[in-house]
């Protein structure tokens, strides 16, 4: 019994503080999604953003994708060959895989871990040191200045990161063939094999959707800091945590309604 | 002038100003002097709307602060120039860059005129040569004095100083302190410095508020002080055996003149 109370006390208290949190989302939004206090201040920070979010990313992102393209290519026909399957398969499903998951949620995923961090604590960091204090006595919406140019950066860059990496998974698989599994010309046909351009789309939507959650989810946990380093510390994790776990809750939604 | 009338502030349960009635005077440097945790940093917060008061009014020049529109206290805090404890300078930025943050954001100066204006400032504050480093590469001194810089570019009305010496050796203390002084008789601003340094207490406060638990226990200046007879302020101002003996001097001259 008193355990069923225990229990009941800590749902009670974990709703609340997930209501919390939502609100004060929601409020920080509320700033943050407002007219800039200066334009060209927004499309300087904006630049700079895309820079450091989305440039600095590529590396990674093309070195994985590459990798993962290879390795879904090997997996797929070591698993199904077979004498009735036609040798497109591999190219085909490969494509499917990284069109539809891998370059669109996955690569999103590990966005989340490299850019949340990064945006949790820089963020965190200016409001222990009182810079984002110094952004607010000026009359600067600090919200707005800080947050917005990383939202609208990486939402106009994810896209770009989506199609790098299903390009570098494409040459990825077709690497493969210098292994001698596969030829070519077979990955090329499944490659072409009833390509259906909605899918393409559908990654794009999908990037769009995930960069807004990871930037403003991290930026929320750095903004609302309280403490010192150790905080700053544990704001990034939450970030990541939190951002990824949207990442995967939204991708089942966005899957059905729009594939 | 900044007026703060019957003012209270409590987080949670525990009350920590209690009706506190204090004059900051146009063209003088105002002090908040007081022990660790008797609620200086929290009045100034409030002053600066950092925080919000949980009853009572604050007053610059006759607009009460508590009271004003969203949009009206943004305009108001144009007019405040803030040097915060660890200086709170944007890293990412060069010193000339933080000194025009202000102008870039609010002036619709041409660039040369607003690189000209932050040029002037660092040249009041003694720091020609140091427009292209980082606050990283500087000391606390020179941070704070690129913080005084940043403060005065707009020519604000009303400058705050949170403990501006804190982390500085006397002799840059000393700097700080004229230079806070020198700028707030010049430009008739009214300044308002959170310290606990005696060395400025004496120097420059033209008029002290003496903060203990949370209430303004005395208002005076500098000369005054010596003389004065409330004894929480004794025990905070004469703690150290050096202070002490001089107000034992102060004392001895007293009575022969007297006599």
């Amino acid at each position: 019994m008193l355990f069923i109370n225990h229990l009941n006390a800590i749902k009670v208290l974990s709703i609340k503080s997930g209501l919390t949190h939502l609100g004060k989302y929601v409020m920080l939004m509320g700033r943050v999604l407002s007219q800039p206090d200066r334009w060209r201040m927004f499309l300087k920070q904006y630049v700079t953003e895309m820079y450091q979010l989305g440039y600095n990313s590529i590396g990674i992102v093309l070195i994985i994708s590459f990798f993962i393209g290879a390795v879904i290519c090997l997996q797929i026909k070591l698993n199904i060959q077979s004498p009735w399957m036609p040798r497109m398969v591999v190219g085909y499903t490969t494509r499917e895989i990284m069109l539809l998951e891998f370059s669109s949620s996955i690569m999103c995923l590990i966005l989340a871990g490299k850019v949340g961090s990064n945006i949790a604590s820089e963020i965190g960091t200016m409001r222990i040191t009182q810079q984002i204090d110094a952004l607010d006595i000026m009359g600067v919406n600090s919200a707005n200045y800080l947050i917005l140019p990383k939202i609208v950066g990486l939402m106009t860059i994810m896209p770009i990161l989506v199609t790098l990496s299903v390009a570098a998974g494409i040459l990825g698989a077709y690497a493969t063939s210098l292994l001698g599994t596969t030829t070519v010309p077979e990955l090329t046909e499944g490659f072409r094999y009833q390509f259906n351009q909605w899918f393409f789309w559908c990654g794009m939507i999908k990037a769009v959707v995930y960069a807004f959650i990871i930037t403003s989810v991290s930026a929320y946990k750095g903004y609302t800091v309280e403490g010192g380093s150790v905080e700053v510390g544990k704001s990034s994790t939450d970030a990541v945590v939190t951002s990824s776990i949207l990442v995967l809750f939204s991708d089942i939604f966005l899957t059905n309604m729009l594939t | 002038m900044i007026k703060v009338e019957h003012l209270y502030k409590s987080f949670d349960d525990k009350e920590v100003l209690k009706d506190i009635n204090a004059t900051f005077r146009d063209g003088e440097v105002n002090l908040i002097i007081g022990q660790s945790g008797s609620g200086k940093t929290v009045l100034m917060k409030n002053i600066v709307g950092l925080l919000t008061p949980t009853k009572g009014s604050i007053y610059y020049d006759n607009r009460d602060f508590v009271s004003l529109s969203k949009r009206e206290k943004i305009l108001l805090r144009r007019e405040m120039g803030m040097i915060f404890q660890s200086a709170a300078l944007f890293d990412s930025m060069s010193v000339l860059d933080n000194v025009m943050f202000p102008l870039d954001m609010f002036s619709y100066d041409a660039y040369e005129d607003r690189k000209k204006r932050a040029l002037e400032c660092l040249a009041r504050v003694n720091l020609q040569g140091a427009e292209n480093k980082f606050p990283g590469e500087i000391s606390g001194g020179m941070q704070k004095r690129v913080a005084i810089a940043r403060a005065i570019v707009l020519q604000p009305k009303y400058l705050f100083c949170d403990e501006p010496n804190s982390g500085l050796d006397p002799k840059t203390s000393i700097v700080i302190d004229e230079l806070i002084a020198g700028i707030t008789h010049e430009d008739k601003i009214t300044t308002i410095v959170n310290t606990h340094d005696m060395n400025s207490v004496m120097g420059i406060g033209e008029n002290i508020t003496f903060i203990c638990e949370g209430k303004a226990e005395w208002q005076g200046n500098n000369k005054e002080i010596m003389d004065a007879t409330n004894k929480k302020l004794e025990d905070f101002i004469f703690a150290s055996d050096i202070l002490r003996q001089a107000k034992e001097l102060h004392d001895q001259q007293q009575r022969m003149n007297r006599n």
